[in-house]
């Protein structure tokens, strides 16, 4: 059952989001007998809830709080109040993302030793390896029922897929599937197989894709050890005269003030919300905010090097039938600079709706160059482009010094300028993914620039000295101890894959080093 | 309140507008847009009934779908009469907006220009203003989200009550 914890008790571990870090975190704390208190700033809908609408469900699960952003990044052109594309419910963006669940490739924990030093990016090693993780992704894998692992098979490939392989075969492409998903391709876990359905980034109304919300969540609620309190958005994280945090202050769902008392305070909110709630816990002993001594908060914030490709047929394709993201190609998503570029990128399905591709095909486009693709809708094709991008410290999320939301706390302002090396490798990526079409017969594609940022990293970062990140190697912060912070914001770097794989790893890591730390009493 | 109604024909000749293109007859009735062929009407509260027929062709312009009716463009704009009633700012915004594309199109306005290509000039030297930003962003939503619409390009809409489509085709493609 749901253990109800009192606002004194300090005893209990806090984690201030329930996505892919803060859902698994909480999960593993409380399977260890960890008293574990969820925050989240989003309201529950379970998966019979979700709507298959595009807009109805974007209203429903998006986090449409007011945010600004900065730069010359085109989304802040299109759509200056939506930065990213994430969402505010119990289950975080594991109920919107679509489930590409990829391991990092050893070099990219390297990025600073095998890329070298590139003008403007900041470049850096993660603290830990691909071997050190190894064990943390095959948990993961197996918790999240990875197809392609664990003697799981594959999901079909859908309408999409089959042309994404027709071209890749055309093109010479070897790695071609329809990837490692965490999507039941057969009852597993208590859940459902996939239906095809086709609204993945809308909540799977199966429960077939893997969310905290239906999996890890009551699985830690179960046990009695885990509470979690939706629409509780924190406003602040207090710390004591020695400098250790001591609880938190957050707006509960009937907009009153409260305070949390925690004896560790683990920061989950994705890469926007997690540095924001750091900047505004500023105090007079950590004047930056917290955990800032290296004022790398909210700096480096990455969203992946990403572009779509739609390409129109002269004959049916039907591609929003089906599992939206079973499909990848991998073969470019090696570091090989006589491309061009370091780093490298990964090729997957995607489809939008009809009303989103209106939205998103080429934001602010009318007449009939715009119109006669979407008449087209049903003969499309389509793929997402996902490759590394730079860190650099000039993408920040920063404190708007205006404008604040309707509880007094500042908005946060996303300011992101692609890196050289970014444009490079989506120029490469949308030549490639053209070719391909071409090759199958296409008689129009379309480059669609990035949409609202999905995956939003770096903003924490992890790092080896505390003068160059934020967070260390078990993702507690260099400058307090009993901080953690247990989302995508502690990347290094971003890789080429998918992130939300690396970030149930790193917080089933977590969750070991916190338990270790607290029966040490270190913490 | 805009009401969108199924509407008996019956209009004296000094009612019709004549439209541009080869399609079909927009009528100017009072305070109401009525589709001639099509038996559906738009009853304008807070804006003119000329200046919503003028939005209708304006909105087809911007996202012109030959398969789609002049119906789904009206439902589309009709959020504007609905703001203007609410908000005068929006009335002047749209009003104003309408008068000089009629300025600019000349003689007979811009419902008199015969050629999509001669009205897109039009639009073309507006297409940063407010009024144009406020009318296309409005089409986004307001048009490509109306369920009825979207057979008509292929999009099938929800799935999951029809059990998805794993038993409907997802794989089905037979051309490749």
């Amino acid at each position: 059952m749901p253990a109800p914890y009192a606002l004194t008790d300090d005893s209990v571990v806090v984690i201030i989001g329930s996505g892919a870090g803060g859902g698994t975190l909480g999960n593993e704390l409380a399977q260890k007998g960890i008293d574990t208190v969820i925050l989240e700033a989003g309201g529950r809908h379970e998966y019979n809830d979700f709507i298959n609408d595009e807009w109805n469900s974007f209203g429903q699960l998006a986090w449409l709080d007011n945010r600004t952003t900065s730069g010359t990044w085109r989304v802040a052109r299109d759509f200056p109040n939506l930065p990213a594309w994430i969402v505010k419910a119990v289950g975080g963006s594991t109920t919107h993302w679509a489930g590409a669940s990829l391991r990092f490739q050893e070099h990219e924990f390297k990025a600073l030793t095998n890329y070298g030093k590139i003008e403007g990016a900041n470049l850096l090693d993660w603290p830990i390896t691909l071997a050190e993780l190894e064990p943390y992704y095959a948990k993961a894998e197996n918790k999240m029922g990875v197809t392609r692992t664990n003697g799981i098979p594959g999901l079909p490939g859908n309408n999409n897929f089959k042309i994404l392989k027709a071209g890749a075969d055309k093109l010479g492409y070897k790695e071609c599937n329809t990837g490692r998903m965490a999507i039941n391709s057969e009852t597993r876990d208590d859940r459902n197989a996939c239906q095809q359905t086709g609204f993945c980034f809308q909540g799977c109304k199966w429960g077939a894709k893997w969310s905290t919300l239906y999996t890890e969540i009551p699985k830690g609620e179960v046990t009695g050890k885990l509470e979690v309190r939706p629409n509780s958005q924190v406003l602040k994280i207090e710390h004591d005269d020695s400098g250790k945090v001591t609880g938190v202050v957050y707006a509960d769902k009937d907009g009153n003030m409260q305070s949390q008392k925690a004896r560790v305070v683990c920061v989950a909110g994705n890469s926007i919300e997690s540095p924001r709630l750091l900047l505004n816990s500023a105090s007079s002993k950590y004047p930056d905010g917290l955990a800032n001594s290296s004022g790398q908060v909210g700096k480096n914030y990455m969203r992946h090097t990403t572009g779509s490709v739609y390409a129109i047929f002269d004959k049916p394709v039907h591609m929003y039938r089906g599992t939206t993201m079973a499909g990848i190609i991998q073969d470019e998503a090696r570091h090989d600079t006589s491309r061009g570029f370091a780093g490298g990128y990964e090729l997957e399905t995607l489809s939008i709706g009809l009303p989103f591709m209106a939205a998103f095909l080429n934001p602010g486009a009318w007449g009939r160059g715009f119109t006669t693709a979407l008449d087209h809708y049903d003969k499309m094709a389509g793929l997402w482009i996902v490759g590394e991008d730079m860190p650099q410290e000039q993408n920040a999320v920063a404190l708007n010094s205006e404008l604040k939301d309707k509880f007094g706390m500042p908005i946060p302002n996303v300011n992101f300028v692609d890196h050289p090396n970014d444009v490079a490798m989506r120029d490469h990526a949308y030549k490639q993914s053209m070719a391909l079409y071409d090759a199958v017969g296409s008689t129009r594609a379309f480059p669609t620039p990035p949409y609202p940022s999905t995956h939003n990293l770096g903003t924490n970062r992890m790092s080896e000295k505390a003068t160059d990140g934020v967070v260390n190697k078990h993702g507690q912060t260099h400058d307090i101890k009993n901080l953690f912070v247990s989302d995508g914001s502690q990347f290094t770097t971003g890789g080429a894959e998918n992130p939300t794989l690396t970030i149930v790893s790193l917080a089933i890591r977590q969750a070991e080093y916190i338990a270790q730390e607290m029966s040490a009493r270190s913490i | 309140m805009v009401t969108i109604y199924e509407r008996k024909l019956g209009l004296s000749r000094r009612d019709l507008l004549k439209r541009g293109g080869a399609t079909a007859l927009l009528v100017v009735s009072g305070s109401a847009v009525i589709s001639t062929e099509h038996a559906w009407g738009l009853e304008a509260t807070a804006l003119k009934a000329k200046t919503m027929a003028t939005l209708i062709q304006m909105a087809r312009d911007i996202y012109p779908h030959d398969q789609v009716p002049d119906k789904h463009y009206a439902i589309a704009v009709k959020g504007h009469d609905e703001a203007a009633a609410k908000d005068p700012a929006h009335k002047e915004l749209i009003e104003n907006g309408i008068a000089d594309l009629d300025l600019r199109a000349g003689d007979g306005g811009y419902l008199g220009v015969g050629w999509e290509e001669e009205r897109i000039k039009v639009l073309q030297q507006i297409e940063s203003t407010p009024f144009f930003q406020a009318v296309r962003g409005g089409l986004v939503v307001g048009l490509y989200n109306q369920k009825e619409i979207w057979p008509l390009f292929g999009y099938e809409g929800e799935s999951y009550s029809k059990g998805g489509y794993i038993e409907r085709g997802f794989d089905d493609i037979e051309w490749l």
